[in-house]
């Protein structure tokens, strides 16, 4: 099975919620989640952010999800580490 | 998330908190001061039976209740549909299904609920011992007067909330609304006291 291990995003998102109620909601996602969040810009009403995420089968499509519910837009995918994890035997 | 976090974060990404806080103590002094200008009124007037005054005063916070009610709901929901078509140009994109979305769907709902119950409760705790003396329960002064003290303690208590909000002296700031109820009741005094 491949597994996403690792993804960066480029996201557009309002100035509320902030950083941390984005990365925690983000990480909410799945259990095992690991974030970091970096403001690239920001202007009057939004920001645009660098989320980097990691975990041991990253679900994209929640991830998606809990990005469009916290009314983030998500510009592009910009780095992907996955893994087949197949049992070779 | 629980109900009660969830109605914070919809306050918090609005920045409504503070306009809930607002809306609760100055429609919440509203109701007080409305509740001792009426009960004040009755206490210079002829006597009037203690169910008559109930229903004049409840009729009032009633009224008080669904004025706020109704007008924070209205002027909330603009401003809430102003403030998310702006972000929604901003991001370039529909937000109706997100926490915006239901934002502006429930924080006027929430606003309007606090605007209107805020004066409805603190008259009710105000009319508390007109109805428990209608009621057959002894108490220790008249009923009128009993009501009288109630309102000026809640006043004091809506003092000492924003005392706390501000930080000025819970004391200094209880005692400033205090003074106020007192310069409405002398006022009523004066111009209906023969």
């Amino acid at each position: 099975m491949v597994n996403v291990k690792r993804i960066v995003l480029d996201v557009l998102k309002p100035h509320q919620p902030n950083a941390l109620e984005f990365s925690q909601a983000i990480a909410e996602a799945g259990v095992d989640y690991r974030i970091n969040l970096i403001v690239l810009e920001m202007d009057e009403n939004t920001e645009t952010v660098q989320i980097e995420l990691e975990g041991k089968a990253i679900d994209f499509e929640a991830i998606q999800s809990a990005i469009t519910d916290m009314g983030g837009s998500l510009h592009s995918i910009d780095e992907v580490e996955v893994q087949n994890e197949t049992d070779a035997g | 998330m629980s109900l009660l976090n969830q109605a914070r974060f919809l306050l918090d990404i609005t920045r409504t908190r503070e306009i809930v806080r607002r809306y609760f103590v100055v429609n919440g002094f509203d109701g007080a001061l409305t509740m001792l200008g009426l009960i004040i009124g009755f206490l210079v007037s002829a006597p009037a039976d203690l169910s008559v005054i109930i229903n004049v005063c409840l009729a009032a916070a009633i009224a008080l209740g669904m004025s706020g009610l109704s007008s924070a709901y209205i002027s909330e929901s603009a401003e809430r549909k102003h403030a998310l078509g702006k972000l929604e140009r901003a991001m370039i994109s529909d937000l109706q299904g997100s926490a915006h979305g239901d934002a502006t769907r429930w924080v006027p709902l929430l606003i309007a609920l606090v605007n209107g119950l805020a004066p409805l409760v603190i008259s009710l705790f105000i009319l508390l011992p007109i109805w428990l003396a209608l009621a057959g329960v002894v108490l220790p002064v008249p009923p009128l007067h009993a009501a009288i003290f109630v309102a000026l303690l809640l006043i004091f208590l809506l003092g000492v909330f924003l005392g706390r909000i501000s930080g000025v002296t819970w004391l200094r700031s209880g005692i400033q609304t205090l003074l106020v109820a007192v310069m409405t009741a002398a006022l009523i005094y004066l111009f209906t006291g023969n």
